[in-house]
């Protein structure tokens, strides 16, 4: 069954900004999905409309089978959101956001206080339990979203942008955490600027420009299909000028910072044999931006001139 | 049907909501009960005690005694009605309001869960001050049922206005314009403070149209058991007050106006 089901939906504002375009979108169950695309392009708003706070201009959803118009109450209680932006108050305590969170669910106050107190301490807020939320910093206040999501243990968990700000160890934690989930049967679908996040959690992916669905496809076949990409070397022993290789560019950014493109086909063994050649000693290599990133903006660019070159 | 839509789990996120108004009330009680003890003692104290006692009693009762169902009335509809103005449109300004509209529960929960909160508030500090106007004075209860009626009809309706007003407020400043522009003023003109009968005619005329003045004389009658006015006019126009602001509100709510985008 399809965990989401989004077809043809359009959204014009009241302003008159036309938001969505009219997009299909269809998210497997058990899917741990990525929605990317630029600043505006539309993300917050599909996520808006799915969770029934932003009204659709015209267009149809349905979660797990249920028809957001006809089944509203089903569709939300099976929905779980982590928004963008705070929308929490900031004078209510921490344990009380979840248990009242809850109970707008219909959850009995001594179930919501036991899942409170799970949720709590898997986002490492436990101990600020008592404390008025605003109390919390930039990146507790997000995981007290993520907490608050998860009160009526939602089948559909959308996070827009969750690990925004963040820091790395618990965003790595947040990580293995929503594997976690996903492992168990919860479909995922996630926004995020941080395109490593989305090609190390997500299967599929589908990246969204203007108000439309520009590229949907499964995350490693997408990622095979970048044509180049760029190494980075930092050298033992500073060069003076860059290596003639055939077959490859190079370019060569300070005295020990050497960059290499390689074509899909060209080999990285075969690279590093001819810079072992040329006597190059190599301290470390990376690649110059992480393949998704590269192959984003690629889609975006040819998108925005494809609209160029419309009459 | 469904376990989570059904009348359960709205009975649930009812209490929860409730719940979540008391607790916020409670939280700033400073702010929320402190206040009308310090103005009502202050009214008992100048209007009752001191100017009080140069006025002519009226129907039997002295001056002080006269005021207090007025005052008792005026602090439930003050309070009920700024409890739900603020409380949601700071909802709506802090987007928590998005918690409970993403969540399954119906628009008549919300709105009986805000309704009953704001009443609560309202209904509370009327005790309150009914409690500091008993330390000036004694009065009866002539009509019990009646005064309880009329109390928590009142409550319910302002409470009502105040969501109302929350909904459409934009500013801050627009939870306050009503109150200051428009039930003050009918309430101040609304016979807390005198009888009607002390009018010259037109003026006692007018005032029948002043709803909160029909609130106030079927109060008056429940505790003094002296009214104005006949006291099912009081019924008639808070129970039309009831059900019409009800029926706005919820239809309001429905409609997503000022919530959704
Ligand atoms: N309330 C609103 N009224 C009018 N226009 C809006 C509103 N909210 C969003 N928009 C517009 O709709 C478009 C899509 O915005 P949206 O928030 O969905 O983008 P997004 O993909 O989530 O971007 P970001 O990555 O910055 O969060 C933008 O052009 C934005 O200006
Ligand atoms: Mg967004």
């Amino acid at each position: 069954m399809t965990a989401l089901s989004v077809r043809n939906l359009r959204k014009v504002y009241t302003n008159g900004t036309v938001a969505l375009k009219g997009i299909d979108l269809d998210v497997a169950q058990g899917d741990f999905f990525a929605l990317l695309g630029q600043n505006g392009a539309g993300k917050s708003t599909t996520i808006g409309i799915i969770s029934s706070l932003i009204t659709k201009t015209s267009g149809k959803i349905s979660v797990l089978g249920h028809d957001l118009d006809l089944e509203t109450a089903q569709v939300k209680s099976l929905l779980g959101v982590v928004p963008q932006e705070m929308n929490f108050s900031l004078f209510e305590k921490i344990s009380d956001i979840l248990i009242f969170q809850a109970g707008y669910y219909g959850i009995r106050r001594a179930l919501a206080i036991e899942r409170m107190e799970m949720y709590l301490n898997e986002m490492g807020l436990w101990h600020l339990r008592d404390q008025p939320a605003i109390q919390l910093s930039g990146g507790m206040k997000r995981r007290l979203m993520v907490a608050r999501a998860l009160m009526n243990q939602p089948k559909l968990l959308i996070l827009d942008e969750p690990t925004a700000g963040v820091d790395v160890e618990l965003r790595h934690s947040l990580w293995r955490f929503l594997t976690q989930l996903n492992e168990q049967g919860t479909t995922i679908i996630l926004t995020t600027h941080y395109l490593e996040e989305a090609e190390r959690l997500c299967k599929n992916v589908a990246i969204i420009d203007g108000g439309e669905i520009i590229e949907k496809a499964n995350m490693k076949l997408l990622i095979n299909r970048t044509s180049m990409q760029t190494l980075v070397f930092d050298l033992e022993l500073p060069l003076f000028h860059a290596p003639k290789l055939d077959d490859y560019q190079t370019q060569l950014i300070d005295e020990l910072t050497l960059e290499v493109q390689i074509k899909r086909g060209q080999s990285i063994n075969e690279l590093i044999q001819f810079l072992n050649e040329q006597n190059i000693r190599i301290a470390s290599m990376r690649n110059k931006t992480n393949r998704l990133e590269e192959l984003f903006l690629h889609l975006i660019t040819e998108n925005k001139r494809n609209k160029v070159d419309e009459p | 049907m469904n376990p989570r839509t059904g009348f359960y789990p709205n009975w649930i996120a009812f209490q929860t909501i409730l719940h979540r108004e008391v607790t916020r009330f409670m939280r700033i009680w400073p702010q929320t009960l402190f206040p009308p003890v310090i103005t009502m003692s202050l009214y008992f104290l100048i209007f009752g005690k001191f100017i009080g006692s140069q006025i002519r009693p009226i129907e039997g009762y002295v001056y002080i005694q006269y005021l207090v169902p007025g005052l008792v009335l005026m602090s439930i509809m003050n309070n009920s009605y700024a409890n739900t103005s603020a409380s949601f449109f700071l909802a709506k300004f802090n987007k928590s309001i998005e918690e409970m509209l993403i969540a399954p529960l119906s628009n008549l929960t919300i709105l009986l869960g805000f309704m009953l909160g704001g009443a609560v508030r309202g209904l509370l500090v009327g005790l309150i001050v009914l409690v500091i106007g008993l330390l000036f004075t004694h009065i009866p209860l002539m009509h019990p049922l009646i005064m309880l009626f009329i109390a928590i009809l009142s409550a319910m309706v302002f409470s009502l206005g105040g969501f109302i007003n929350g909904i459409y407020a934009k500013r801050f400043d627009d939870i306050s314009f009503i109150p200051t522009f428009v039930l003050t003023p009918l309430t101040y003109l609304g016979g807390v403070f005198y009888s009607t009968q002390q009018l010259p005619p037109l003026w006692r005329q007018l005032s029948w149209f002043n709803p909160i003045f029909s609130m106030v004389d079927s109060f008056r009658f429940g505790i003094l058991g002296i009214s104005d006015l006949p006291s099912f006019y009081g019924f008639a126009v808070v129970l039309l007050f009831f059900l019409a602001l009800f029926a706005w509100a919820w239809y309001l709510l429905r409609k997503g106006v000022g919530i959704k985008v």
